[in-house]
């Protein structure tokens, strides 16, 4: 895909600037090319959904938009397994916990897209007792997609920025170091083993 | 040996063995065999896999009017292979309250188990590793050692979810294995000979599909229900239905260790229709017509390996066409169509198989 | 009606009684359950249409909605207590199996404690949440309720109050699951549950004993938040409630509306409106018959009824603009003129249908594992139905001819041949070949109406600022999914007092438990698939 294409998103460019800025080893360069190339194109979803964005994420799968094409369709139904969540609906408060752990048990490296205007601010339901008023006060956000519900191209192009991001990411010496419980404890004492 | 295809493996093979026996001694020679076959099992085993993950995402693309992996690489070629790329790289969550000798054993059992059964398979033309006398037997046993670590990821897992899908992946998997068992046993009792290679020569002329017509038949289908049950796939996928428990026995597996489970679902589709091959289709045979000298020659001139892998393609067709047709059954349905049905339709074929055998009404001569 | 009120005030004194669109009765408490007892054994009011809880600021109560099979004759019955820091009045769940969840529904939201209900738990909100959030004091910025994401609370025990033969109330705590239960917990992020809904399941192996359903997970106070709202901007939320019934909500919420405040829909409108109920009914089905089938293991099902989905969404955007939230109906009319290709559009879609439905039997209505897991899974009995209230093409499975269409006509369903798909089955097999077949009934209404849409405006001329007299006012039209009634009460203002909206996914949940004791964890799937219900259309 041409660079040009895809120079809309400021936040990406900054990361390629840095990038380029850093400069990085030959080895490790190269070894990250191939690492990002390979979970660029595999993103696997988890099978997440609340409410009527959850039936447009249905519709990206079936045959007119069809998800398949890029990679995408192996929806995990196990945390475990999936690469990011595509957060389509709304929050609610006794979702919370649930939704948190959720983003918990997804396995390193993982993103979140919140994915329709509830997931992003709380939507229509924003003035409600019961509706978390956006999810980035719950779990780091990846992507935004707006839309009540948005379009299945906007889902998919809200995936690709994903993708894009974990392109210009580095996964050597990035977010993905891996804690060990010593240190986990060490920052957070009251915590027992 | 007859030349029945074009190649024939048997003399390199001879050719290496004696080339290595020449100029190093023996266990030298040996171990370096040993390990170019098991680096060469390692590869052909991995990319088999990924061409398989591949291969079913495009057909149940087709199935569903879609178009499937289309972007990676030319013809989407290339996404499992960055599917593999990626699981590589996740991460291997360590839980806590687990038995973490047994969640991290049980991929591994998984895997090798269906590698020991790939093993045996004969490829093509003197193409296989080891050539013995029991090798179906072998394949057999080997294959129920699969099991063992699907109880064991469930059971280690700590999750009543996984728990639930071990055991009926357990109790499937014991009770099919009798039906995988007896229909290759009424081929064998057919053939005569427990002997991978033996069983592929008999089948030269007429492959057994046709030579034991109807319970060869019979066989065929019990073995191609008793198989897809085996491998649980759909519409015997009830240990890792997604609907009922999320993903089943391997729903704590992350990263790598998920990744084997995966491969080895795939392998298994292969091993299966492989095996079905070997039982009814003539193995890497050719397709050849008594007295059409012409055309049997042509057929000849397609390598071995080639037919193998393309019957073994054309059953697993056949096994992921079930899979995205029919919906699921319920456990206790699965059962009692084991156990009401194919096992006793299949005792009653192994009676009908030696009456055959006894008086002599099949085609071919052996 | 006047018999009905002779024999009543003869029978209890103490009731005075309301005419309004329908018979209102005012009953003090004590008195609730005989006179609803009466209702229903003598005079044949057997379908709770729903229970609506109400704070009156100066009292609390509810209106309960009755009907008999035939929704012939509507019957409200009134009844409040003063007390609002311990506010209690008599269950009725002994006479309607729904009032138990209905009752926990109005407990949740009012506070309102009914003696005699096995179940006392909250419904929608969790154990620890304080305040009853649809009084009209409840602070709607209480930090105690902010979104945490502290484990909530899990408590095996339930409360009930028992009124104890001296005339004393008294608390009572009731196990809900033994510890030596094995409990599976299905949900709320499952696969199976189609959306956030979550069953506590306790199992004998693979044999399920018993189900504890909990809602809430996509609880969002729309009742609450149409409270300070105008009426024209209440109508969006119908979008978001059953996502596959927009404009049947829609056209719900607009036909009680229209009704309190007297406006004569133009013809055009009214055939409009019936029109995309139908439309909208053939995408829902197609959508149920592909997500069941795919929850069965059939997925490829689900692509091919996408398909047909799929095509219905762009006639819909053509006109409407969006492919979900369509917003379409409003107050008077229809938001827009249909596009000019609607007709050709959607007699495009009409040729294709019968080919389509066609090869949805073949591929699995037929296959014999599609009947092995369906037939005689979950049978729901024809009183059961009734009893639990269980609407739309799942009740009709169970012999209950309960269309609104045919039984109450609204729209342009009065003009229109067609006919009510009644199976007596009651099993899964049973509901969705009702679905399927119900392709075809709509299909053949709409074929009826398309060539006949009379020419003319669109919307009637509305007033800017809709203010509706004092007064209450009930409707009820028949959702992709059953029943779906709106309760509005107005104070003259131009914000609706109270905006209740009675689901039917409320009721498929509720019964969940009742059908699927003794079955498998495999027929939980079927049964919850077949039942078709829509999480944020229970939750709200």
């Amino acid at each position: 895909m041409p660079y040009d294409a895809w120079k809309d998103n400021e936040y990406i460019e900054k990361l390629v600037n840095e990038l380029r800025e850093n400069g990085t080893n030959v080895i490790v360069g190269s070894l990250d090319k191939l690492i990002n190339w390979g979970r660029s194109n595999s993103i696997w979803p988890l099978t997440f959904a609340t409410s009527c964005c959850g039936i447009e994420f249905v519709s990206l799968g079936a045959a007119r938009f069809d998800m398949a094409r890029f990679g995408w369709e192996v929806a995990r139904s196990s945390p475990r397994q999936a690469d990011f969540m595509m957060v389509a609906g709304t929050i609610v408060n006794r979702m919370v916990p649930v939704f948190r752990r959720l983003y918990d048990q997804l396995a390193e490296p993982k993103y979140v897209i919140a994915c329709g205007s509830c997931a992003i601010s709380g939507g229509p339901f924003r003035k409600s007792y019961h509706v978390a008023k956006g999810i980035e006060d719950i779990v780091p956000v990846d992507v935004f997609v707006p839309g009540c519900p948005p379009r299945p191209e906007a889902m998919i192009y809200g995936i690709m920025q994903l993708s894009r991001k974990m392109k210009v990411e580095r996964f050597f010496g990035g977010v993905n170091r891996k804690m060990n419980r010593k240190e986990y404890l060490a920052e957070h004492p009251e915590e027992k083993e | 040996m007859d030349n029945y295809t074009i190649d024939n493996f048997h003399s390199f093979t001879e050719w290496f063995d004696h080339l290595l026996n020449g100029c190093m001694p023996g266990w030298l020679a040996t171990t370096i065999e040993c390990l170019l076959v098991g680096v060469g099992l390692l590869l052909v085993y991995a990319v088999l896999a990924l061409f398989y993950i591949l291969y079913e995402r495009k057909i149940c693309a087709y199935f569903q009017c879609r178009l499937g992996p289309n972007r990676v690489g030319p013809w989407g070629l290339l996404q499992s292979m960055a599917d593999a790329v990626k699981m590589l790289i996740k991460e291997l969550i360590e839980l806590k309250h687990i038995d973490k000798f047994l969640f991290a054993l049980a991929p591994y059992l998984v895997i090798i188990a269906s590698m020991l059964c790939f093993a045996v398979l004969p490829w093509g033309n003197g193409l296989q590793i080891i050539n013995f006398n029991i090798g179906i037997f072998f394949l057999i046993a080997c294959s129920s050692i699969g099991v063992l670590g699907i109880l064991l990821a469930g059971w280690s897992s700590n999750n009543k979810f996984t728990l639930i899908g071990a055991l009926r992946s357990g109790a499937q998997m014991v009770s099919y294995e009798l039906s995988v068992g007896l229909s290759i046993l009424t081929m064998v009792a057919f053939a005569g000979t427990m002997d991978v290679v033996k069983i592929v020569e008999a089948q030269a002329d007429h492959w057994f599909i046709f030579s034991a017509h109807i319970p060869a038949i019979i066989a065929f289908v019990i073995y191609m229900i008793a198989g897809t049950a085996e491998t649980n796939r759909g519409p015997f996928d009830l240990p890792e239905a997604e609907s009922e428990l999320t993903a089943g026995y391997h729903t704590e597996y992350s990263g790598i260790h998920f990744g084997f489970f995966y491969l080895a679902e795939y392998l298994n589709l292969f091993i299966v229709s492989g095996v079905a091959t070997l039982m009814f289709f003539g193995g890497w045979m050719p397709f050849r017509v008594e007295g059409w000298d012409g055309f049997n020659e042509i057929m000849g001139y397609i390598p071995s390996v080639v037919w193998f892998l393309m019957k073994a393609f054309v059953l697993s067709f056949v096994i992921i066409w079930f899979k995205w047709t029919y919906p699921r059954l319920r456990i206790d349905q699965l059962l009692s169509l084991e156990w009401k049905y194919l096992l006793p339709i299949n005792l009653v074929n192994l009676v009908l198989m030696v009456i055959i055998i006894w008086q002599g009404w099949y085609f071919g001569n052996f | 009606m006047a018999e009905l009120q002779d024999k009543i005030s003869k029978k209890f004194p103490g009731a005075t009684f309301e005419e309004s669109e329908m018979l209102l009765i005012n009953i003090a408490d004590a008195q609730l359950h005989d006179l609803v007892k009466t209702l229903r054994d003598e005079h044949g009011f057997n379908y709770l249409v729903t229970i609506v809880g109400m704070d009156w600021k100066t009292s609390l109560g509810c209106v309960y909605y009755l009907a008999d099979a035939a929704m012939s004759r509507f019957v409200s019955v009134k009844t409040q207590t003063e007390d609002r820091d311990n506010p209690m009045l008599h269950s009725i769940a002994d006479l309607y199996r729904i009032a138990g969840i209905l009752e926990r529904e109005v407990y949740d939201f009012y506070g309102i404690v009914f003696i005699g209900n096995p179940d006392m738990r909250r419904l929608f909100l969790n154990i620890d949440w304080k305040g009853f959030p649809l009084r009209k004091d409840y602070d709607m910025n209480d930090v105690a309720n902010a979104p945490s994401i502290e484990n909530e609370r899990q408590s095996d025990l339930t409360q009930t109050w028992v009124e104890l033969p001296d005339g004393k109330v008294e608390r009572r705590e009731e196990i809900v699951f033994k510890p030596e239960d094995f409990v599976v917990n299905i949900g709320p992020q499952h696969p199976a549950t189609h959306g956030v809904l979550r069953f506590r399941t306790a199992v004998d192996g693979e044999t399920i004993k018993k189900i504890d359903v909990y809602m809430g997970y996509i609880h969002r106070g729309v009742e609450k938040l149409c409270e300070d709202l105008a009426y024209m901007q209440t109508l969006h939320f119908m979008d978001r409630l059953d996502y596959f019934s927009a404009h049947n909500y829609h056209h719900g919420l607009c036909l009680c509306i229209e009704k309190a405040a007297g406006i004569e829909v133009p013809q055009r409108a009214v055939v409009v409106r019936t029109l995309m109920d139908e439309l909208s009914r053939i995408a829902s089905h197609c959508l149920f018959i592909g997500t069941f089938c795919m929850d069965l293991g059939a997925t490829t099902m689900l692509f091919y009824t996408l398909r047909v989905r799929e095509q219905v969404l762009d006639i819909m955007e053509k006109t409407c603009g969006a492919r979900m939230t369509f917003n379409y109906d409003c107050i008077g009319g229809v938001m827009a003129d249909i596009h000019p290709d609607f007709v050709k559009d959607v007699k495009a879609l009409l040729d294709t249908l019968d080919k389509n439905v066609a090869e949805y039997n073949k591929l699995f209505t037929g296959n014999v594992i599609a009947k092995n897991r369906l037939e005689g899974v979950g049978v729901l009995s024809h009183e059961d139905a009734l009893s639990y209230a269980i609407t739309g093409p799942s009740g009709r499975a169970s012999g209950w001819a309960c269309d609104v269409r045919k039984l109450v006509p609204y729209g342009a369903y009065d003009r229109v041949q067609f006919e009510q798909v009644v199976r007596t089955e009651g099993d899964s097999m049973a509901r969705f070949k009702n679905r399927v077949d119900e392709i075809l009934q709509s299909k053949h209404i709409i074929e009826q109406l398309i060539d006949n849409i009379p020419e003319g405006d669109y919307l009637a001329k509305v007033p800017k600022v809709l203010k509706l007299p004092v007064g209450h006012w009930f409707q009820v039209v028949e959702g992709c999914r059953g029943v779906f009634g709106v309760y509005i009460e107005s104070d003259g203002s131009n914000k609706p007092y109270r905006l209740k909206l009675a689901t039917p996914s409320l009721n498929a949940a509720a019964v969940v438990d009742h059908i699927t004791r003794g079955q498998k964890i495999a027929d939980l799937i079927t049964i919850g698939g077949s039942m078709d219900y829509i999480v944020p259309d229970m939750d709200r």
